[in-house]
């Protein structure tokens, strides 16, 4: 039988950056076929080309026979693909009818038709068939899993025949998984394609009968699941590491041990912490995206409540303090999300660079703007900040700068313990081997840095020691030698041995 | 150099306004319009709006919106007037006016802190809550009381005769200017632009978030309740139904001089020339004998206008 989906030498370009460099890719009708790769492989970006939210800059696609260029998400979604996000597109207020309906509801003359629309949210809530998923229950009464059920079952109403599932299981328990597997079980049984994107390889295992591997935008391997290990597939993942610019490490001997984390958990992750700091150091924090490790920076540096645990600052023990006593011991934090969080970005360089320290400005309770702008231009000197003027929008500079700004913040208020949320996201690679080298020269100078990161080379390019957290628990840090990249993604994927 | 210019803009926009309706009245109504007595009244008729908008600037670059001002005003010009009747003397009913505006305006600012319900519900119920406690302390009369000096705030001719206009009037744009450099010149002003702008960032960068926010609530109940005070000096008396609805007005004179309702941006002078355009628009219609209905419309096509072209501006 052809297959129901195929794509061939699908490239996709943006700006210079190249995201997909050729996609092979064929999916065979009710099969599930899982897509696996590092973060930043392309995954994303290919199924955005898929669900015709980006438009490929080469190759050919074909869906169920016929050649397949979407014009938008609608037009992808009428041909038949649905997608299902990691992050759930539904509307809490409205019932489990009205959100598996949205958008398709029959009507005439703008009334709605309660008799068929009943038999088609029917027909699908058969197919789901979980106690809690019922047609007059709200959304927000939902647990994640049977919300999860709830967007597959928007796909099922739209008579999709190809399903895509992007991290499914990343948030739900394992029990909520069990239910999640069966009832893809059912639509592979009804005929439904499944594309599986998954860290989870274990998962892979059990569910998927086909699996095709993303490397640096490329097809690199794609086979039957059956008769392939998961440690070949690891393999495959990993490749070999592209060649990157990181400063050398001299050996210099770690100070006192700055921070200290016994058992920490937050509410709802992590589960439990524990890692010792010392001056001088560089620690790698490795894991999955939504393992747990963001929100351990958030805890320690005061943004979420401290559940259980401690933290000791410089020997000083606390079960958790505010943001302000944090910074005042000597914590900075770079968050991870730059526009969200990281920068007030219509206010002006100066200002989002001293937000956290303006005291030096400070005369009698009045603040002196050219004091404030003279340190800034120190700092953007030092650390090559593209800008025109100190009182410049932050907003307007590039990726790379605005993170630059981020980190000056934090050297402005002279932070003895560097606590970096995915310092590298999103900038390009000059910027990147700058954050390098300035993280090189803060260890030199008996700063510790925390640094979490999905980007494996970098850790080990940077780190002096590497933990790995899976799913809410960090392991134990061990020296950057004793680890290799298949080993990390090994423990991120499946948990310590 | 940009943000400068850029500064300098936000208030050009209401500046070219200002500029544009005084050329239409005085071509208009060139005798009326253009006497020095009428500019007197002009301004005098700004102060109240004016004070507001100093205090609801602040709240709204923080990201906040405060309703209750119109009521504030009637219940401080109450509280003023039966402090005065008691037979204390004008210092402390003064002192007494100004304490029940900052109050109002704690209550505001610890709801919102502490039980995080939204500011434009929690001034909403501040809003009709001060409304009826003026009409309680009222008796629901206007409440009759020698003024004393306070009556002499608003003289649109003042005593001296060489300070040109009401006293009400330097009072305003004296704290104005203060106001100003307390907001481009101090770690508060640094701090409310930080939290209105992107109040995650504020957090991160250990902003005292709540604290900022509980400051701003009192300064602005304190500027209702200077305007307060004023109220009572023009009409000389306590009357618990004035000022219905004068927050409209205060907020559409921060909108005008380049404020946003999603906070981060916003000026005092521009706050204030917003209010005074307001002023002679209602003033030249007057003259020119437009009816108020037209100058309702008008004034309600410009404050869409004015965003509008902020907007297109920015982009």
């Amino acid at each position: 039988m052809d297959p129901l989906l195929t794509m061939q030498g699908v490239e996709k370009r943006f700006g210079a950056v190249t995201a997909l460099a050729g996609i092979d890719l064929s999916i065979g009708r009710g099969e599930v076929h899982a897509l696996v790769g590092e973060n930043g492989a392309g995954k994303s970006t290919l199924m955005k080309v898929l669900s015709g939210a980006h438009a490929p800059d080469a190759g050919a696609m074909t869906f169920d026979g016929a050649a397949y260029a979407p014009r938008g998400p609608a037009d992808a979604l009428a041909r038949g693909i649905a997608m299902v996000y990691q992050e759930l597109n539904l509307a809490p207020d409205l019932t489990v009818a009205q959100n598996l309906l949205l958008g398709r509801e029959t009507s005439r003359l703008g009334w709605l038709q309660s008799a068929p629309d009943r038999a088609r949210v029917d027909r699908v809530l058969a197919v789901l068939d979980h106690p809690d998923v019922v047609a007059d229950r709200r959304v927000a009464d939902l647990g994640p899993g049977a919300r999860q059920l709830v967007e597959i079952g928007r796909a099922l109403v739209g008579d999709a025949k190809l399903v895509v599932l992007d991290e499914p299981t990343s948030s739900l328990s394992a029990a909520e998984s069990e239910t999640l597997y069966e009832v893809i079980r059912r639509l592979e049984s009804r005929g439904v394609a499944i594309v599986y994107i998954s860290h989870f390889l274990e998962e892979v295992k059990r569910i998927a009968s086909r699996f095709t591997v993303l490397r640096d935008g490329r097809t690199v391997a794609t086979g039957d699941v059956a008769t392939t290990t998961i440690e070949q597939i690891v393999e495959a993942m990993v490749g070999r590491s592209l060649d990157e610019t990181y400063p050398t490490r001299a050996s210099i001997e770690p100070g006192e041990v700055i921070l200290e984390l016994d058992a920490l958990r937050s509410d709802p992750l992590p589960r439990s912490a524990s890692l010792s700091l010392r001056r001088g150091e560089v620690l790698g924090i490795a894991g999955l995206v939504g393992a747990g490790r963001t929100e351990l920076l958030r805890a320690v540096f005061g943004l979420a409540k401290v559940r259980d645990g401690s933290v000791s600052v410089a020997g000083v023990q606390d079960r958790g303090r505010g943001v302000r006593a944090r910074i005042a011991q000597g914590l900075g934090l770079v968050a991870e999300d730059r526009k969200v969080e990281g920068l007030a970005l219509d206010r002006s360089i100066a200002e989002n660079l001293t937000l956290s320290n303006a005291a030096p400005f400070v005369r009698f309770g009045w603040l002196d703007p050219k004091a404030r702008d003279a340190s800034t231009r120190r700092w953007v000197e030092e650390l090559g900040i593209k800008s025109r003027a100190p009182d410049q929008a932050a907003g307007e500079l590039s990726g790379g700068n605005q993170q630059k700004i981020a980190i000056a913040r934090l050297l402005h208020q002279d932070a003895d313990v560097l606590l970096l949320d995915e310092p590298t996201r999103g900038i390009d690679v000059g910027s990147k081997v700058e954050v390098y080298r300035l993280i090189g020269e803060l260890r030199a100078k008996g700063k510790a840095v925390l640094v979490v990161s999905s980007y494996l080379p970098e850790l080990l390019g940077v780190c002096d020691r590497i933990a790995v957290m899976h799913r809410g628990r960090l392991g134990e840090a061990r020296p950057v030698d004793a680890w290799t990249e298949v080993e990390l993604l090994d423990e991120a994927t499946r948990g310590a041995a | 150099m940009k943000a400068r210019l850029r500064a300098s803009l936000d208030v050009a926009g209401p500046l070219i306004g200002l500029v544009v309706v005084v050329v239409l009245f005085a071509a208009l109504a060139p005798d009326r319009f253009v006497s020095a007595y009428n500019l007197k009244t002009v301004a005098t008729q700004t102060v109240i709006v004016g004070l507001g908008a100093i205090g609801m600037t602040y709240v709204m670059i923080s990201g906040g919106i405060d309703l209750s001002v119109g009521s504030v005003i009637a219940l401080v010009s109450v509280v003023t007037a039966l402090l005065l009747r008691e037979g204390y003397g004008e210092g402390v009913a003064l002192l007494g006016g100004l304490a029940t505006g900052a109050l109002v305006g704690a209550v505001n600012g610890l709801v919102v802190t502490r039980l995080s319900i939204v500011p434009f519900i929690v001034t909403l119920g501040t809003m009709g809550v001060a409304r009826g406690v003026a009409k309680y302390l009222a008796n629901e009369q206007t409440v009759r009381a020698d003024a004393g000096w306070l009556g002499a705030l608003m003289t649109k001719t003042p005593d001296p005769a060489w300070l040109l206009l009401a006293k009400g009037v330097w009072i305003t744009l004296i704290l104005a200017a203060v106001m100003t450099l307390v907001l481009r010149r101090t770690v508060l002003g640094v701090h409310t632009f930080a939290v209105g702008s992107n109040e995650a960032t504020a957090r991160l960068c250990g902003v005292p978030v709540e604290r900022v926010k509980l400051i701003v609530y009192v300064l602005a109940g304190l500027f209702a309740g200077i305007a307060g005070v004023m109220q009572y000096g023009r009409l000389t008396v306590g009357d618990p139904t004035t000022a219905m609805g004068l927050e409209l007005d205060v907020i559409a004179a921060v909108v005008i001089g380049g404020g946003s309702l999603s906070g981060g941006r916003g000026s005092i002078t521009g706050a204030l020339l917003g209010a005074f355009f307001m002023s002679v628009l209602a003033n030249g219609c007057t003259l020119t004998g437009v009816p108020t209905y037209v100058q309702e419309i008008l004034v309600g096509t410009i404050i869409v206008a004015a965003v509008g072209l902020d907007r297109l501006r920015r982009r």
